[in-house]
């Protein structure tokens, strides 16, 4: 991979970005799925609706935003609303096409933690920030999306805490008679820094169905802690364009120059 | 005390912390750099939340601290979604026993937490998160302005503040300034003096946060907070510098900007 025009992060955030269709209405989370929505409004997808939980709907920002309520989120959007209102009338009202999320650690069926990794829950090894919103937007989401980096430490065979559910396992919505567990579709897609993830159709497995330009399906392998099964298709992401890579860092340098930050490279 | 990554309240914190309170009860749905320095001075018992990070940077090192390791003193956590505390300080100011919302499915959270179970629909036998009210014994809050009266205008991203002044049995709200009158646009965030306890004037109460329409969040604060908070002796010796060795918010600012001013040459 030493020798691309661009970085592990850059290819991420393009290949998420991609997704997002025009007029899509996006349940923002901080970091790498706000960098991903913003270049596709900044792309192909000028019309996509970005929620943040902070109460911003339609946000515009012209740099990423450092927090969740930075101030330009509430001077460019649509509408401010109060915290109880978003969650309510906008997510839980089923107003929302696509919840996307960052993850500590996720597992095959899409779990994902950011709460405590090891020990026990009281007394942790290492302590997490927690559920945000995540839990409700996981659940209330026509559909979710994850993006994180993939190593053996990201993606667990067993987490040890489910702080927002992934899809249920086929065991389980046949054991749920009446109502399926969430709502939504749940995660369809995971995004990383190596490829694209979706959910096998049968066995709601999150299955490797594309790789980024020069990874290969060892390094994805080797870069998952369950026995990670490949699409019988299984695509290349295509390269980044000349327009994909220079808006992305043309955001992300006026994002560190509002941010007063290093240029990162 | 509450502020959505926007008018958090720290003047009123540091004060918290020179009056070396302790043992308390702290609520907030994003404890960040404010609640991380009261956590880390020992003021508190007991955390009940739902995001504890230093938005954009990463972990709050304090909290983390008092999590993992018990210091300086141990503290009990009780933690749920964003989602559900705004519902529960809903409930709370709406004089109800508890919220209901559509949440945890799938979630390990309310295994750990007491004051989370289930109600179902009476109309649709539909199992729904119910969720203790919440009706703090304090409510402490940052705004814009005030008039004469204690009427108090919240411009920009208003969160969850209102709920929180009107779940709680007493309230206090520092305001940029006090003025003669409100001149609030109809269908603002505007809540009435009666409601209100004890207005105080502290202009830039909210610094390294921001107060929209008066200055901007110290983003450089932000991130040099995870270098002052990642050692014990350091942090300590910050806090008895700038916060325990000062007497008021602006004898702080005085104090922080001499040591900026140094740093920069």
């Amino acid at each position: 991979m030493g020798d691309r025009a661009y970085t592990s992060a850059e290819i991420t955030i393009i290949a998420a970005a991609r997704k997002l269709k025009n007029g899509t209405v996006c349940f923002v989370g901080i970091g790498m799925p706000s960098a991903a929505a913003n270049l596709a409004r900044a792309t192909h997808a000028p019309d996509v609706v970005l929620i943040y939980e902070s109460g911003t709907i339609g946000a515009k920002p012209t740099v990423l935003p450092l927090s969740i309520g930075d101030g330009e989120l509430a001077e460019t959007a649509d509408a401010v609303v109060s915290v109880p209102e978003i969650f309510r009338y906008w997510l839980q009202g089923g107003r929302v096409d696509v919840g996307f999320l960052g993850a500590a650690q996720i597992d095959k069926y899409g779990n994902i933690n950011t709460t405590v990794v090891g020990g026990t829950y009281a007394s942790p090894h290492v302590r997490l920030p927690g559920a945000g919103g995540a839990p409700e937007i996981a659940t209330s989401s026509k559909e979710v999306w994850i993006i994180l980096s993939q190593s053996s430490r990201t993606f667990v065979e067993r987490l040890h805490f489910v702080t927002s559910a992934g899809q249920p396992r086929p065991s389980e919505s046949l054991a749920t008679s009446q109502k399926p567990l969430i709502r939504g579709r749940g995660p369809t897609v995971v995004i990383t820094d190596l490829g694209i993830l979706a959910p096998d159709p049968l066995t709601s497995e999150f299955t490797l169905v594309a790789l980024h330009a020069g990874v290969t399906v060892e390094e994805a392998r080797a870069a998952t802690g369950w026995e990670l099964k490949i699409a019988e298709h299984l695509e290349e992401t295509p390269e980044p364009t000349v327009e994909e890579l220079a808006t992305l860092r043309d955001l992300m340098a006026r994002t560190a120059e509002a941010h007063g930050q290093e240029r990162q490279s | 005390m509450e502020g959505f990554t926007h008018l958090i309240p720290f003047a009123a914190g540091h004060e918290v912390i020179r009056q070396r309170r302790k043992y308390l009860t702290l609520i907030r749905m994003t404890p960040d750099l404010v609640y991380d320095q009261m956590i880390g001075m020992g003021c508190a018992s007991r955390l009940v939340f739902s995001w504890g990070g230093n938005p954009g940077v990463g972990s709050l090192h304090r909290f983390r601290d008092a999590i993992e390791k018990e210091w300086p003193v141990p503290l009990a956590i009780e933690e749920h979604s964003h989602a559900d505390m705004a519902a529960r300080y809903q409930a709370g100011a709406s004089g109800l026993p508890f919220a209901v919302l559509r949440g945890y499915l799938g979630s390990d959270i309310p295994k750990y937490n007491t004051s989370i179970t289930s109600v179902t629909c009476p109309f649709t036998g539909e199992v729904l998160a119910a969720s203790r009210a919440l009706n703090p014994d304090v409510a402490i809050i940052h705004a814009q302005k005030a008039d004469g009266k204690g009427n108090v205008l919240i411009e920009g991203i208003t969160g969850i503040q209102k709920e929180a002044v009107l779940a709680a049995k007493q309230s206090i709200v520092t305001v940029e300034e006090i003025v003669e009158k409100l001149d609030a646009p109809m269908n603002s965030c505007v809540i009435p003096g009666w409601v209100v306890n004890y207005v105080c004037e502290v202009p830039g109460g909210a610094f390294p946060s921001y107060a929209h329409g008066y200055y901007q969040r110290d983003n450089a604060f932000c991130k040099a907070w995870d270098g002052i908070s990642r050692d014990r002796n350091t942090f300590r010796a910050w806090m008895q510098k700038h916060v325990l060795d000062t007497g008021d918010f602006a004898e702080f600012r005085r104090s922080l900007s001499a040591d900026r001013q140094v740093a920069h040459g």
